[in-house]
């Protein structure tokens, strides 16, 4: 594979960047000792704290710890201006999209996206059809992932319109940098974080139902513990100063749904659910959940009660329509997309899928559906039985995938076993959109493939973090 | 508050109060049973301790005769057993993780510390070693009843964890007196230099009250002044007494919001009206192992009405 732009180099042998001055200067002077010793301090500050994830499918079912990186990713002001204006279009883009396929559908009329994607795609909720959620808004908090192969070369690889997390180690990050190194962070002038809890608990209240109470009694619903990000769905309602529920702590009486608290029932207005469609309501959905709420979507289409993200969001962060999301932003906003898309194949059409069999090897591969890194093929990095072996489920299931070629996604120096070495990165910045518009937290959270060469980032197949700068 | 919550706050307050009391049971023993038998050394020790803690049936099923080492294990490190530390220290930390938000960020460090330590004590522990971890224990569960007093906000959340604490140890005192009651009573004979002195300091001990003892009545150990402490008086954190007084306060603050009063609120004023109007003289009287057994009862039926009263 070519060379990676690096964040901090620029390409090999350039000019290093104006933007890590700082950051160089300092790893510079760091003695290695310092640095480790840091290291090992951090992971003991995380573990004390339980800044923890489960692994799904870890037979000791144990939290274990994202690791944490010391070298924070920077991007300049102007890079994060042109992102941020970015963000907002797209999201932007996606609310308009949710309100019309679940509405006039005039998007499909006009004949840009194909009919049966949409029709025949199990993410589009039946059930919600017509209904128009809180002041239009369908996707509150969106995780857009993007990744970045050269100086200005910034490309959106995945929308997370459902329940994006990760946004409790972008603030932790920050905490812990100003901990470790608070000169460092000090004179970095760096644009600050902490008010996501702020501003997320601003954007819930904004789209808080019609109702006789003063003040809307906003709710984290959580499917538990046991969930892989049950951490930060704490984090966040302890943050925002709001209870943490888990679906047997409502019930549902008259269409209003109510939590049961040791002072008697209480209404609840608005619930961030970090739980997903199919386990929202027993009676509609999965028959067998014990997660969710029976009769929380009567109460949702009665309009009673918001739900953030809406119900059906996945129809818009499915792998195969974000292949057309450059012709929804213009569709929708008349404007040209300001970030790209990745070249996408949609294993749907029958010439894409001739071009991805044959091509396998060079290709990343994904199920339009899927998230987390689970069930993707990595061509370049793949054995030629596991390649074989995805060319049959690819050839049973074509509609399932989509293949967009090998991105040098572009790295950053990481503090591994032989002291700072390159490491592949990407960048999930949080986008909220309230009744007051769409606003975005500077920065995000950046995550880094360990291991050398890798090119998958997620904390589930065993990635990091690092704190993540907006700075001049 | 959710009736989750407060349910996960208030077991999360017992099971710490339990381990911290199980570490004090095992340091006090180890003592008694290490004397020799002509200075009181206690050859029964070790079954009362388990008789104490609540588990002896479970004991002599899972290890027949309570010998030293084999109760050590169980009160310590056992994962079996739902009394040893390492239990109770698992289930406060799985209550109060499910509740994260109920804690401060202090509190749950505090408390998470406390599981961390257990975890490096492994589920067998040598004999060298147990000092260590009773040690460990009682810093942990101190520096995290610390945290929560000096960073939690004065709100249901406290109160909930506060409330689980004191019913807890009102229940430890008292079945700490059912199991040694008979070493209390009051005798004809003169009991200066009795060799069961070390028996009754072992008691003391347990509840951390040695010194206390000295400061309140100025007096050598006798056994009835004992039992007036360790029931009566108001003023030592372990007593009935006490923990009723903090019980009542505790349910009025939780009621105060919203003006509801309930079963809990009527069997705690109950409790805390006949330790008011009795003294250890009566006690005696009427018997004192038939006073403790009441207790204990109420006490269960307390916490019973505590979950009824608060829908957990």
């Amino acid at each position: 594979m070519t060379a990676a732009f690096d964040e901090m180099d620029g390409w090999g042998g350039g000019e290093p960047r104006a933007a890590y001055a700082k950051v160089r200067a300092w790893l510079a002077e760091a003695p290695p000792e310092l640095l480790q010793t840091r290291r090992a301090q951090a992971e003991l500050l995380f573990r004390r704290t339980g800044v923890t994830f489960n692994v799904y499918g870890d037979p000791g079912g144990s939290e274990r710890l994202i690791p944490f990186d010391l070298v924070p990713r920077v991007i300049t002001s102007a890079e994060w201006g042109r992102i941020e204006r970015g963000l907002i279009q797209r999201v932007s883009a996606l609310n308009a999209l949710l309100g019309d396929l679940y509405g006039g559908q005039e998007i499909l009329r006009a004949g840009l996206i194909p009919e049966e994607l949409v029709l025949r795609n199990p993410q589009l909720q039946l059930a919600v059809m017509g209904h128009r959620p809180s002041k239009d808004i369908f996707v509150h908090v969106a995780g857009v992932d993007l990744v970045r192969t050269g100086p200005d070369d910034f490309f959106v690889l995945e929308d997370n319109a459902r329940t994006p997390s990760g946004v409790s180690y972008m603030l932790e990050n920050r905490e812990m940098m100003l901990r470790l190194f608070p000169d460092l962070v000090a004179g970095a002038k760096i644009a600050p974080v902490e008010t996501y809890p702020d501003l997320l608990l601003e954007t819930l209240r904004s789209v808080a139902p019609e109702s006789p109470e003063a003040e809307p009694t906003i709710v984290v619903l959580t499917p538990g513990p046991y969930n892989s990000a049950f951490y930060e769905h704490s984090f966040l309602a302890d943050k925002m100063g709001v209870e943490l529920v888990e679906g047997a702590d409502l019930f549902v009486r008259d269409n209003i749904v109510y939590m049961r608290t040791t002072e008697g029932p209480r209404r609840v207005h608005v619930i961030y659910r970090r739980i997903d469609d199919a386990f929202l309501d027993p009676l509609f959905f999965r028959p067998d959940s014990t997660l969710g709420v029976p009769g929380l979507l009567a109460a949702y289409l009665a309009g009673t009660v918001t739900l953030a993200n809406a119900v059906g969001t996945g129809i818009a962060d499915d792998k195969a329509m974000y292949s057309y999301m450059p012709e929804v932003i213009r569709f929708y906003t008349g404007e040209e997309p300001i970030l790209a898309n990745v070249p996408t194949w949609r294993c749907r059409e029958p010439d894409s899928l001739a071009y991805v069999l044959d091509h396998l090897g060079e290709l990343v591969v994904k199920e339009v559906d899927g998230s987390g890194g689970y069930g993707m093929l990595v061509g370049p990095h793949a054995t030629k039985a596991e390649v074989a072996a995805f060319a049959d489920k690819l050839r049973a299931n074509p509609e399932g995938f989509i293949a967009q070629p090998t991105l040098a996604l572009s790295t950053c120096p990481t503090l591994s076993e032989g002291g700072l070495q390159p490491r592949h990165v990407d960048l999930r910045p949080f986008v909220l959109t309230g009744a007051d518009g769409v606003q975005v937290t500077p920065g995000g959270l950046t995550r880094v493939a360990l291991t050398p060469g890798s090119l998958v980032v997620n904390s589930s197949q065993g990635g990091g973090t690092k704190d993540t700068w907006v700075a001049d | 508050m959710l009736s989750r919550t407060a349910s996960n706050l208030y077991w999360a307050g017992r099971y710490m109060e339990r381990a911290d009391f199980v570490a004090r049971l095992v340091d006090a023993t180890t003592r008694l049973s290490a004397l020799p038998s002509t200075y009181g050394g206690d050859p029964a020790a070790w079954s009362s301790a388990i008789a104490a803690a609540g588990v002896a049936d479970a004991f002599e099923q899972a290890h027949g005769e309570p010998e030293e080492s084999a109760v050590i294990q169980f009160l310590t490190v056992e994962p079996e057993n739902p009394s040893s530390i390492r239990t109770c220290v698992e289930r406060a930390r799985g209550n109060a993780r499910a509740v994260r938000t109920g804690l401060t960020r202090e509190a749950w460090e505090a408390l998470n510390g406390a599981w961390h330590e257990v975890q490096r004590f492994g589920v067998k522990l040598p004999t060298a070693r147990v000092a260590e971890l009773t040690e460990a224990v009682q810093r942990t569960v101190s520096l995290f009843d610390g945290a929560a007093q000096r960073t939690m906000l004065r709100d249901d959340a406290y109160w909930f964890l506060q409330l689980g604490g004191a019913v807890e140890r009102a229940d430890n005192t008292a079945r700490l007196l059912d199991v040694k009651y008979h070493l209390l009573l009051p005798r004809d004979e003169p009991v200066g230099g009795s060799l069961d002195y070390f028996q009754w300091a072992t008691i003391l001990r347990t509840v951390s009250a040695l010194t206390a003892y000295r400061w309140v009545y100025r007096d050598s150990v006798k056994p009835w002044l004992v039992a007036d402490l360790l029931i009566f008086n108001s003023r030592m954190p372990r007593s009935l007494s006490c923990c009723y007084d903090q019980i009542v306060h505790l349910i009025d603050q939780l009621g105060a919001g919203s003006g509801r009063r309930g079963p809990a609120t009527r069997i705690a004023s109950q409790m805390q009206l006949q330790l008011g109007e009795k003294d250890i003289d009566q006690v005696f009287a009427s018997g004192l192992h038939e006073f403790i057994e009441a207790f204990i009862v109420e006490n269960n039926r307390l916490g019973a009405a505590v979950a009824e009263q608060f829908a957990f």
